[in-house]
């Protein structure tokens, strides 16, 4: 591994990632990125830092952006990289915003959007299948699924709720035991 | 400023929901700024959402769409400030820590435990899009045909989105 980049760099470095991971799937450009192009972290401390960005709350790009940059240069290092990260998506969509209250009622551009909202569902589930394939190791993970989503998206159960009750309920069944389940 | 003060409340709580994902939070943004707040359409929020998925870096940063549309740029700013700053800090402190839990017998079961929960909470946020976005069997079609799309080859997911913009416009056209 190269020595630690200044901080001039690390901001330059996400700056460009998150103005060019245009699609989502921001966790293939941090890789190669971070991993293949700059060396600024190897293959296994990746992973490491990515399965703590999807555990804790947080976007993952945010999230894997604070623990690089701390890795390097500490705490400025995490704001600046950060920072990179989000401001051009969000000048963008601040500027998408304004654009929307000008065109955004007409029928065209209501055709383009409606039409939009639906191909992205099909992202969205992408995304939850991709995350699933990671996680989901066993008959009890996909009822955890199932369940969760029920409570949700079914009985609008508040998120807050569903996630706590849901999360203490899979952690407990997951807790770490050295004989084997009993049946 | 009550209104800003709204804004920051709503989206800091809301940044606490993205476990696996910004999407885990889309229920919850829903009934608040549709439902509670009435600061925007249920429609309004998909179409930002999905504009969202074409802009570059973190999926969720179309949160200042929100903040802008009620309360111009400095709306735009607070909801962004609120929406990252909280589990930013949290998660630089934890961060630190969880380096050091590495041999800690219940930190694989908090990966797993909350992992199946992050994608049931996705799961939900698809589910509460869908019956905003799928109004026919058109959209459901456009939707199935952009998941198949992403599964079965590895092209940029802003493709085929903007794809069915395309097809939407060509199909109000003729």
């Amino acid at each position: 591994m190269t020595s630690p980049p200044s901080l001039w760099q690390l901001f330059r470095v996400f700056f460009v990632m998150g103005a060019t991971s245009i699609g989502g799937g921001v966790v293939g450009y941090l890789r190669s990125a971070l991993v293949v192009r700059q060396r600024w972290v190897d293959d296994a401390t990746f992973v490491e830092l990515l399965a703590i960005s999807q555990t804790l709350p947080g976007l993952n790009a945010t999230n894997m952006s604070i623990l690089v940059g701390d890795r390097l240069r500490g705490t400025p290092g995490a704001v600046l990289a950060a920072l990179g990260m989000c401001l051009p998506g969000a000048m963008l969509m601040t500027g998408a915003a304004f654009a929307y209250g000008i065109g955004g009622d007409d029928p065209l551009s209501k055709a383009f959007l409606h039409a939009i909202a639906a191909g992205a569902v099909g992202l969205v589930l992408m995304v939850m299948v991709q995350l699933g394939a990671k996680v989901l190791s066993g008959f009890a993970d996909y009822v955890f699924v199932a369940v969760t989503a029920i409570l949700v998206a079914g009985f609008r159960v508040p998120v807050p709720l569903a996630m706590i009750g849901m999360g203490a309920i899979a952690i407990w069944w997951h807790r770490p035991r050295k004989a084997p389940p009993s049946p | 400023m009550k209104q800003l003060l709204d804004i920051g409340g709503v989206f800091a709580y809301l940044s606490l929901l993205t476990v696996g994902g910004g999407m885990a939070a889309f229920p919850e943004l829903k009934e608040l700024t549709v439902n509670t707040y009435h600061w925007l359409t249920f429609p309004e929020l998909l179409h930002y959402y999905s504009i969202g998925q074409l802009a570059p870096g973190p999926n969720m940063m179309m949160v200042a769409t929100v903040g802008a549309h009620v309360a111009g740029l400095p709306g735009a700013a607070v909801a962004l400030v609120a929406f990252i700053l909280p589990t930013g800090i949290f998660t630089l402190v934890v961060g630190r820590l969880w380096n050091r839990l590495a041999n800690w017998p219940w930190r694989p079961a908090i990966e797993r435990g909350l992992g199946s929960v992050a994608v049931g909470l996705v799961l939900s946020g698809a589910i509460v899009m869908g019956r905003g976005a799928f109004t026919s069997p058109y959209y459901i079609a456009l939707g199935a045909a952009v998941f198949g799309l992403l599964m079965m080859t590895k092209i940029n997911p802003a493709l085929p989105i903007l794809a069915s913009g395309a097809i939407g416009m060509a199909a109000y056209l003729l």
